[in-house]
């Protein structure tokens, strides 16, 4: 019982100190717009078995960032530029992308590349690489809080628009297509959608990270919960935790909040893995 | 008015003529075991009756119309994927997402969508089942819940394929029953598509044989003959009766269940001696 107050009166006493900062305020504020939409289409993304997508996408969304920088614009733009291009692109060429592993494999790698050379280029911008790759959320500015609300708000009013053909198309696509749901626009207005989320998740974990806040708390949602609505809900409420949780670590600890995040997300997805093994 | 008509449909799938110069009618209250051997049409008789496959030539028509996509009067159980046996969606939640898949909004039903979902569950006793987990369910009871999905919105022609497959004989007994249960209670027509003609004897009120591009459709005992099957896989067949099961037979082989174990894809066709298999995609 004494240990239990002790810990509350830390927390009351500290909760406001953290939140005095500016910088601890965007990033709380960036954190739960992303980690909400990253649940949210994460749990589609899982479902349909396309978690690869995300990763693949946020790669390339490293040399839009690194190219719009080049040329003078917004990192942020220039991802999204790329990754809806190529989610489209994805979308568009369907089934004959998934079985070509090295064609994807090799694409990926030179979009890394190439965001390699544009920074070469940009000599000034080289110290924000580590940014792009792993994140940086506690250097997120008020403006770009706008954006990602902006952005967020746009990509789940979409996705809510679509979810019900989605999830009928994701679970039974011969008879969806029967009753006249167009598989093949569902997968590309999907995958727009996974653009825009996958280029608002790289500016909170980075673009290797992404997978953290977009599948795991998918995946482990699906695990725990039988219900569309629920799996969901939960997926959404789970990363915001991992997300949250991430930041306040790493303010108390000085590691990256990125590192923290992708701990979290593990720490929650692996018991689920264990346990329905098991069961 | 007819459930299916074809008349003089030519099917062809990646160049490949499937059907060719086939006419044929099933009634309204009518159930039809499809039968053929692998790469005869089945599943693509079944796509042109959706409107997904358009003929080449010929016309076919549903329940009086044109067939085109997304008829509600249809009710389609696609060949079974393992894909949704991982899944730890409920039941309940799958059968559901068919409710009014096609519109745009949120997968939420409504009280009317929530009372469908319990009326078709009902229909195939799977009410209780529909709680757990799809992945905690055996093959025989996710084809129930399938079956379960065919009938949201209340179609007029079932289009089962291969419903049968990967189940003991025990549960193909069972859903072959209750197919049949549900046609005669809905009054409605069944097109039930299945490697063995033996669980669907006494089922079915007529077969439609599928072989060589052509089709043979009618009572078991006119189209289940030596002649008739001979044309349709185009070597010589012997049909043996025996204690009111029939077997299919070419030389010694029996037909049947050579298809049933070549069905997981294991492509031993080129080496087999029976000429029929060459057809197989």
């Amino acid at each position: 019982m004494t240990v239990r107050t002790r810990t509350i009166s830390i927390a009351t006493r500290t909760m406001p100190a953290m939140l005095d900062y500016d910088f601890m305020r965007n990033a709380f504020a960036a954190a739960t717009i992303v980690a909400l939409l990253s649940g949210t289409v994460g749990y589609f993304l899982v479902l349909r078995g396309q978690t690869f997508a995300g990763h693949a996408l946020a790669h390339v969304g490293f040399t839009g960032a690194t190219g719009a920088v080049l040329i003078g614009v917004a990192p942020l733009w220039g991802m999204v530029a790329m990754t809806v291009a190529a989610g489209i692109g994805m979308g568009v060429m369907g089934e004959r992308l998934a079985q070509r592993d090295v064609a994807v494999g090799l694409v990926l790698a030179l979009a890394l590349g190439f965001g390699l050379l544009f920074l070469h280029f940009y000599t000034a911008f080289a110290s924000q690489a580590t940014a792009l790759l792993f994140g940086n959320v506690l250097a997120v500015d008020v403006r770009t809080v706008w954006m990602l609300l902006a952005l967020g708000v746009l990509s789940l009013a979409a996705l809510a628009a679509i979810s019900r053909p989605l999830l009928f198309a994701s679970l039974q696509p011969e008879l969806a297509e029967a009753k006249g749901v167009s598989l093949r626009l569902y997968a590309v207005a999907f995958l727009a959608i996974v653009a825009l989320a996958t280029a608002e998740c790289a500016q909170i974990v980075g673009v290797l990270l992404v997978f953290t806040l977009m599948v795991g708390p998918g995946a482990a949602a699906q695990r725990l919960t039988g219900g569309i609505a629920a799996g969901v809900a939960l997926s959404a409420v789970l990363a915001l935790v991992e997300a949250w949780g991430g930041i306040t670590l790493a303010f108390y600890t000085d590691w990256p909040a990125s590192f923290w995040i992708t701990a979290l997300s593990a720490a929650v997805y692996l018991p689920t893995a264990v346990r329905t093994r098991l069961a | 008015m007819n459930a299916i008509e074809l008349r003089d449909v030519r099917l062809a799938l990646g160049g490949r003529i499937i059907l060719d110069d086939v006419s044929l009618a099933v009634g309204a209250r009518e159930f039809v075991g499809v039968l053929g051997p692998n790469g005869a049409g089945k599943t693509t008789l079944m796509r042109a009756i959706l409107g997904l496959v358009p003929p080449g030539h010929g016309t076919v028509r549903v329940l009086g119309r044109p067939a085109a996509r997304g008829n509600p009067a249809i009710g389609y159980m696609p060949q079974v994927r393992s894909g949704i046996a991982n899944l730890r969606l409920s039941g309940w939640d799958f059968v559901a997402a068919a409710v009014n898949g096609h519109r745009l909004g949120l997968p939420i039903p409504g009280r009317q969508g929530r009372a469908e979902v319990d009326r078709v569950l009902d229909l195939v006793g799977a009410r209780d089942l529909a709680r757990r987990p799809l992945a905690e369910t055996s093959g025989g009871e996710r084809q129930r819940l399938l079956l379960a999905q065919t009938l949201i919105g209340r179609p007029r022609l079932l289009l089962l394929d291969e419903p049968l497959i990967s189940l003991d004989p025990h549960h193909q007994r069972a859903v072959v029953e209750l197919v049949k249960a549900l046609q005669a209670d809905l009054d409605i027509a069944v097109l039930f598509s299945a490697h063995e003609l033996n669980p669907l004897l006494g089922a079915m009120d007529r077969v439609l044989y599928l072989g060589n591009g052509q089709a043979a459709l009618g009572t078991v005992d006119d189209v289940i003959t030596g002649p008739v099957l001979s044309r349709l896989y185009g070597s010589e067949i012997d049909v043996v009766r025996l204690r009111g099961r029939i077997f299919v037979m070419s030389g010694s082989h029996d037909m049947e269940h050579d298809e049933h174990r070549h069905d997981d894809g294991a492509h031993a066709h080129d080496q087999h001696r029976h000429t029929h298999h060459a057809s197989h995609a």
